[in-house]
């Protein structure tokens, strides 16, 4: 099959700044010389929908959509949305989940309640050590910039990529990002890779 | 120099390397970036033109000055322009012309879900369909030859995931093409007459035949062989899913999807032992290729509805998933949303108080079909609404008397409204027409067009005076309104419903993607939770700033005094952009702005 594919999963709110994660990533991929493909549907994104990215890599890689039980890992950047995808997951595959609650519109209509103990859930479903959750806002807020639990999160990625370097990673976000959120950026992403 | 693109940044990109120099179209997704992208580069003109129809006219009057031009839209914009295309496919185009049309399997943003490749077929024009970005920038290229090289407009077929997925593409420099525009007066090839067009006619099936013979030797119709247990003739994005569950199997893929290679097909058949079509939506290969004899499996096993994945791809051809079975946990659903300060909610609050039938349109405001605001009933293409509610009030007679209202966006109008309210004007409708004016095209993420007083490349030019059409074409009450003045909303609209004859009201605020954050930031609204009577009324405008703190659920201390109310509404200060129209609604006055 020309080598392992691997998959990521990115999912949460319009808004959360996700399709840049999943473009950084892209981009860190394809520098170390690897064939990579995401997708995403987007359009609508603004209005509070849900998001996701499929993001693939690998030496040769034909699809860019993964498919259910082959993804490595889930990154939820936001509590629930974890749970919407969990079919995509691998057997072992691991689950990050950026600490957030964002109300879905039935949830703030006061006509659904918002799911509780989805850690526990996912724990007991998936195993203790498939599933750490990131603090992102109080990381993003230490960083100095509170938008930045993206970048957060691709830091907490940045642990599960074997044969990348930390300098990887921040040649590509030096690149990138607007110079004056840089400095923040790259502490928020120290952070998540620490967490 | 690698690159990485999404295939409508890869079209756009190729465009320029082979010195195409003009793009014309319409916005829709998933089809939008590539007019965009393509507008950037130096030495090319590109436009918005007011609907897919002018898009290709102008497209082909490029063409028949000798550039190499292009006309972009969506696939339900294929229907828009077909009356040009059909004939456009018999006189030929001197220089080149293709048409992109981005097809949107599983109706990710779009009406319907039809499969664009019949329109070659019915239209007799050539098409060919990338798999991923690096192919979406060789094919636009030969789309250019292609139509140069046999005189005929050429399609380039994507669909959503070839659209919008990005892989790494190599970066050309652009090639120094000469200017080779210049007027030719070749009236037998250009007036479709009856007399010429049928000699045009007779050239069309000569053409098709030679492009068939030319299909196969064409390096993008190529065979992959591997093991001959199983062979799988597959097109565009397909093309992935199934070489990622199958890569061991024999593969016969094609880049030109019409005119199909029938020898190569022959001599792939003859060299597997079962073969496979692998193609999403309408079974256009395959029935092509039962035509021919061919013993083929395809729609008996795949779906017909929704794009495909790699585990669609597996099951439909293995009959089992080797996915591990996971239940989910239902959850609440998180659909799409006006944004806090639409100004469409406030149109579409008061319009929902009027229980008049509102036949609605597309665009941002079709969203308001949804609880709470339920202000929409009917959306079928762009442009229906004034036509459907003239119809309808016409069929009522006295009964339907204002109880029938037409809804339509800015841009839509534009594209497809006009010559509809004219007609309101001639024919002497009785309905209320209204323009929900939010000065641009938001749907399809902020485009301008010709009220908005800029061009595409972001040249100013003039601007279109609603009001003053609506007048000139014979609609004798025109009003504009504020929607996000509810009381003077509702007035107006009581108002014109009661009149004789066609209104028009104009509907103006701007979509708040259009203010500056500071503007937006600068006046947001809380509620008094002393104020707060629990009514519910603020939410029933489905603002997402706006949410619903239960007093047993979250453990607030109920209030003494008021022993029914089980909650208050929240403002989350970050969401609300200050519109007012949820303060207007309260009548505790418990919402308010800070310092008020
Ligand atoms: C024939 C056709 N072309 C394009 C589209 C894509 N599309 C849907 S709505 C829309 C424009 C909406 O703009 P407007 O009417 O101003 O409403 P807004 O979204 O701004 O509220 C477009 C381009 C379509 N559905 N059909
Ligand atoms: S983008 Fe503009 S028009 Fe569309 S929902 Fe948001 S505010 Fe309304
Ligand atoms: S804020 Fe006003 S409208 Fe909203 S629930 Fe309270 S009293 Fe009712
Ligand atoms: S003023 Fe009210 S309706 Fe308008 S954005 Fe703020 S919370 Fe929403």
């Amino acid at each position: 099959m020309g080598g392992k594919v691997t998959s990521l999963l990115l999912a949460g709110v319009g808004g959360q700044g996700i399709l840049l994660a999943s473009d950084i990533i892209c981009k860190v991929m394809m520098e170390k010389g690897l064939d990579v493909k995401k997708s995403e549907v987007h359009g609508m994104a603004q209005r509070g929908g849900c998001v996701t990215s499929h993001v693939r890599y690998g030496q040769k890689v034909y699809s860019p959509l993964a498919r259910k039980g082959d993804v490595d890992m889930i990154v939820s950047f936001e509590k629930l949305e974890a749970l919407r995808y969990l079919d995509y997951l691998k057997k072992g595959g691991m689950i990050l989940v950026n600490d957030e609650e964002i109300y879905p519109p039935s949830v703030n209509l006061g006509e659904a309640d918002y799911p509780k103990d989805i850690y526990e859930n996912l724990r007991s479903q998936f195993g203790k050590d498939s599933v750490k959750v990131i603090p992102g806002p109080n990381l993003a807020s230490l960083a100095g910039n509170r938008r930045a639990v993206n970048t957060v999160m691709l830091g907490a990625i940045s642990r599960f990529t074997p044969g990348l370097v930390r300098e990887d990673w921040k040649k590509v976000l030096t690149e990138v990002l607007p110079g004056k959120i840089l400095e923040a950026n790259i502490k928020a992403f120290d952070l998540g890779r620490e967490a | 120099m690698q690159e990485i693109m999404s295939g409508n940044e890869a079209i756009a990109r190729g465009a320029w390397e082979c010195g195409a120099t003009f793009g014309a179209g319409y916005p829709g997704t998933p089809s939008t970036e590539i007019l965009e992208t393509f507008a950037q580069y130096k030495g090319v003109y590109a436009e918005w033109s007011p609907n897919e129809k002018v898009g290709l006219e102008v497209a082909i009057g490029a063409a028949f000055a000798g550039a190499r031009s292009m006309a972009v839209m969506k696939h339900v914009g294929v229907n828009v322009a077909a009356d040009p295309l059909f004939t456009v496919s018999y006189t030929g185009t001197n220089g080149a012309l293709v048409i992109i049309t981005a097809d949107d399997p599983s109706l990710h943003s779009s009406q319907n879900e039809q499969d664009n490749r019949n329109y070659a077929k019915f239209a007799k024009i050539p098409m060919l369909e990338p798999a991923d970005s690096q192919e979406a920038k060789d094919f636009i290229k030969l789309a250019f030859e292609l139509s140069e090289k046999f005189d005929t407009p050429v399609f380039l077929r994507t669909t959503t995931r070839v659209s919008h997925s990005k892989s790494v593409v190599r970066i050309e420099e652009p090639v120094k093409a000469a200017d080779r525009t210049e007027i030719r007066h070749l009236p037998l090839k250009y007036v479709m007459v009856p007399m010429n067009a049928r000699a045009r006619r007779v050239e069309v099936e000569k053409r098709t035949q030679a492009i068939r013979e030319w299909a196969e030797t064409f390096e993008g119709n190529r065979m992959e062989m591997g093991s001959p247990e199983v062979g799988i003739i597959t097109a565009g994005m397909p093309y992935n899913y199934a070489k990622d569950s199958f890569p061991e199997y024999s593969y016969l893929k094609l880049g030109l999807v019409h005119p199909l290679p029938e020898k190569m097909i022959r001599d792939f058949a003859s060299k597997v032992k079962k073969l496979f079509v692998v193609e999403e939506l309408d079974p256009f290969i395959e029935e092509q290729v039962k035509a021919m004899g061919i013993e083929v499996t395809g729609k008996a096993v795949f779906p017909y509805t929704n794009e495909f994945d790699p585990g669609v791809v597996e099951k439909a051809i293995t009959g089992k998933s080797s996915a591990p079975a996971v239940t989910l946990q239902t959850i609440p659903p998180r659909p799409p949303n006006l944004c806090p300060g639409c100004p469409h909610r406030g149109l579409f609050y008061a319009l929902n108080k009027t229980k008049a039938f509102v036949s609605g349109d597309i665009g941002c405001y079709t969203l308001s079909y949804m609880k709470p605001l339920s202000g929409m009933d009917s959306c079928i293409c762009m442009g229906a609404s004034i036509g459907i509610a003239h119809g309808m009030s016409k069929a009522l007679g006295p009964k339907g008397k204002g109880k029938v209202v037409g809804v339509i966006g800015d841009s839509t109008f534009i594209h497809s409204g006009i010559t509809t309210l004219l007609n309101t004007a001639y024919n002497r409708s009785d309905a209320v027409f209204i323009i929900a004016d939010n000065r641009t095209t938001a749907m399809t993420g902020m485009q301008e067009h010709p009220a908005t007083g800029f061009t595409l490349q972001g040249e100013k030019t003039k601007d279109l005076d609603f009001a003053a059409l609506g007048k000139v074409l014979g609609i004798d009450s025109v009003e504009v309104i504020d929607p996000l003045n509810f009381k003077d909303t509702t007035r107006v609209l009581k108002q014109e419903l009661q009149k004789e004859g066609p209104s028009l009201i104009i509907s103006r605020a701007p979509c708040v993607l259009l203010m500056s954050k500071k503007a937006v930031q600068a006046k947001q609204f809380f509620t008094d939770p002393d104020k707060c009577i629990g009514c519910k009324v603020c939410l029933s405008c489905g603002c997402p700033a706006i949410s619903w703190r239960d007093f047993e659920k979250t453990g607030m201390p109920a209030r003494p005094d008021r022993k029914k109310q089980k909650g208050i509404a929240v403002i989350d200060a970050t969401l609300c952009t200050g519109c007012t129209l949820c303060a207007q609604l309260c009548r505790q006055e418990a919402i308010m702005r800070e310092g008020e």
